[in-house]
């Protein structure tokens, strides 16, 4: 066993030029996720931010194969997943899951609680009804509900209560890595720290690897080692956690990390913040260039004509931006 | 790197403040502190016995008191149509030429029809094809619709696009026009042809229900936690989207009984339906409906029975209905 974990790479996923387009018509094209290039250590915590509609769900539904990516690899365990069938996709799938981010829709309403926990386990174990039972509780307990919920359906339970049932679903298949999809968005601030400080404790425990999801800056900041940055299907930024919150390198992540509001009274009035011009384009057909050319105050004839792609300017930051250098040098 | 210094300095211009407003607090020494442990989970026990899905949709629909008479009835009439034909020992085919067209009286309670034949018996008779057809054909038209629905819904795309154009071209079809044209084809006006003519079409509007309904379930997100997981399309389809769908499609059948029964009365009285000695309550209507100034109860009898059997179903499939939305519980 402890062979097998010494050969097990270092990066437990690596992601290559992943893009996943949805065709709306015929002529129309929507690219989700366009050539984003990142790897997530064993692990660690890679936040992954965003407005609504750039791709981050959709960037993380693929990495599972929920969705076919149109083009590119994603290499789990240094084993490209995009042709994996049969077996091989059901033991990924048992090492790859999901929490959800809307606790409502995420549970099936006809289901009791231990039978939504339990699906799992029908598949990848061949558990003994007693066996299933005694684990059900036991990953109850581990999320922090009394086991007596298991007769209970999901229409009974709070907000913050099914969102733990879904983490116990995902977790009841012994993952290694875990994509979680907004997990916080749809509940109660007060139930959102339960939640994110329970994610914790399960990775320490579990030692899980997350991808956390997120329009919500300050809490990609607690939990994650690493953040990404994506803007319209691109990856426009990706650093260490305070790397990227202090310096921040790409146009786009300072405007964002500028709207973080702060919880000092003195700090938020002299907090300046830079607003950013426009709408966010549409996906649908985007022009070549830079994604974000029309909204950047910097922008060159270069942004308009070349992609930028996204390179290490410094180690372990990684920017998708032509003038970042110059840009950091002149302030 | 000046912008760097100075923010640093305002930093520190900042923090000499806030340090002088903390120092002022005296810090509260740790013995005043006791460990109180972690909340145990009982105040997560729920106090309301366990109750499941069908329980609670049976719970509120005993509730509902129109539905509970509705439903006591209807099983009251399928009790009927089964005993009936045989209460008062005469047969329901049996022509008794000295006693034509009788009012009801302790002989025949229900009177008799132009050739003598026990209404009594006939009217239960009769109700045994009528409320046959609607339930067999409701079920016909469910079984198909389900699975013709299902397919559009799962598969999607050009599949769903080329089923849901076929069901709206069947669909603008007059039914009446399908009917003679089977009758006419088929060449007999048995019970099994009059069921192929109603059922034709018939199945069209449960397979648009069962696929908008589908369409919504597949986007779930517990259907791709279900994917996430590994679990196979077949139990996919059997342990999420049917059992999900299944109160739509019960309160559809419920629908659908009164509308075949009330089909086949009508055609049945347009001669289109079963012919005698066989009948139904629209083949009784029509015969008492040609001497009906002079034998008002010919005619009474099989119209109160569709009626109040119509109504019925209808009011059950209403509470029904009411009764398996958990977002209408009370």
């Amino acid at each position: 066993m402890s062979e097998k974990t010494a050969q097990l790479p270092e990066n437990i996923l690596e992601v290559t030029d992943l893009c996943k387009y949805f065709r709306v018509s015929r002529k129309a094209t929507l690219k989700a996720v366009d050539h984003v290039t990142l790897t997530i250590r064993r692990g660690e915590t890679l936040g992954l931010v965003g407005e609504s509609g750039c791709g981050k769900t959709t960037c993380g539904r693929t990495m599972i194969r929920l969705y076919n990516p149109t083009s590119g690899t994603v290499k789990f365990n240094g084993v490209d997943i995009s042709s994996l069938s049969g077996k091989r996709l059901l033991e990924f799938k048992k090492n790859a899951q999901i929490i959800f981010q809307d606790p409502y829709a995420s549970l099936d309403p006809r289901m009791t609680i231990g039978e939504i926990i339990s699906e799992g386990m029908n598949v990848h174990f061949n558990y003994s009804d007693k066996e299933k039972t005694d684990r059900v509780n036991d990953l109850l307990n581990k999320v922090g509900l009394a086991q007596d919920y298991a007769n209970r359906f999901a229409h009974e339970l709070s907000g913050g209560q099914r969102q733990r049932i879904g983490i116990a679903r995902a977790l009841a298949v012994d993952p290694q890595f875990i994509v979680c999809d907004e997990p916080i968005s749809a509940l109660d601030v007060s139930i959102q720290a339960q939640v994110v400080n329970l994610l914790i404790k399960l990775q320490r425990e579990f030692k899980l690897t997350y991808l956390f999801i997120s329009h919500d800056l300050s809490m990609v900041k607690h939990i994650s080692d690493r953040v990404g940055v994506m803007y319209l299907g691109n990856l426009v930024e990706l650093a260490t956690n305070l790397e990227l919150y202090d310096r921040p390198l790409h146009p786009y992540t300072k405007a964002l990390i500028s709207a973080i509001p702060t919880a000092d009274p003195d700090g938020e009035a002299t907090r300046q913040r830079i607003k950013l011009e426009g709408e966010v384009p549409s996906p649908i057909n985007p022009p070549e260039g830079c994604r974000f050319v029309q909204r950047c105050k910097y922008a060159c004839d270069r942004c308009r004509q070349e992609t930028p792609k996204i390179r290490e300017v410094k180690p372990n930051h990684f920017v998708a931006c032509h003038r970042c250098e110059e840009l950091e040098n002149e302030s | 790197m000046s912008k760097e210094t100075k923010t640093q300095a305002v930093q520190l211009d900042k923090t000499i403040p806030n340090g002088a407003k903390t120092a002022a607090v005296p810090p509260i020494p740790k013995e005043k502190f006791t460990i109180i442990g972690t909340d145990d989970f009982s105040g997560d026990i729920i106090a309301r016995p366990r109750i499941g899905y069908w329980a609670d949709a049976w719970r509120r629909l005993r509730q509902n008191k129109v539905a509970t008479v509705s439903l006591f009835f209807l099983i009251l009439m399928v009790i009927m149509v089964i005993i009936g034909p045989y209460l008062n020992g005469i047969n329901y085919e049996a022509v008794d030429n000295t006693a034509i067209n009788q009012a009801p009286s302790a002989a025949h309670w229900f009177g008799t029809d132009a050739l003598g034949r026990d209404l009594f018996s006939r009217v239960w008779q009769a109700g045994r094809v009528s409320i046959a057809i609607g339930i067999a054909g409701a079920l016909i038209g469910t079984v198909v619709g389900c699975i013709y629905g299902g397919i559009a819904a799962y598969f999607g795309g050009i599949v769903d696009t080329i089923l849901m154009r076929i069901v709206e071209v069947l669909f603008s079809i007059p039914y009446l026009l399908i009917v003679i044209l089977i009758s006419v084809i088929t060449d007999s006006q048995s019970i099994f042809t009059l069921m192929l003519a109603l059922t034709l079409t018939g199945w069209c509007n449960t397979a648009r229900l069962v696929r908008g309904q589908m369409l919504q379930l597949k986007s779930q997100e517990f259907i791709l936690a279900a994917n996430a997981l590994g679990v196979s399309p077949w139990t996919t389809i059997i342990k999420h989207l049917i059992p999900n769908t299944l109160g739509v499609i019960l309160v559809a059948i419920t629908f659908d009984i009164p509308s075949y029964i009330f089909s086949e009365a009508f055609l049945s009285y347009l001669g289109l339906g079963i012919k005698a000695p066989n009948t139904s309550w629209g083949a009784l209507a029509s015969a008492a409906q040609q001497t009906f100034a002079f034998y008002p109860y010919q005619m009474f009898f099989p119209a109160l029975l569709i009626a109040l059997t119509m109504l019925s179903f209808t009011l059950l499939g209403d509470g029904l209905r009411d009764a398996l939305d958990p977002k209408l519980r009370k």
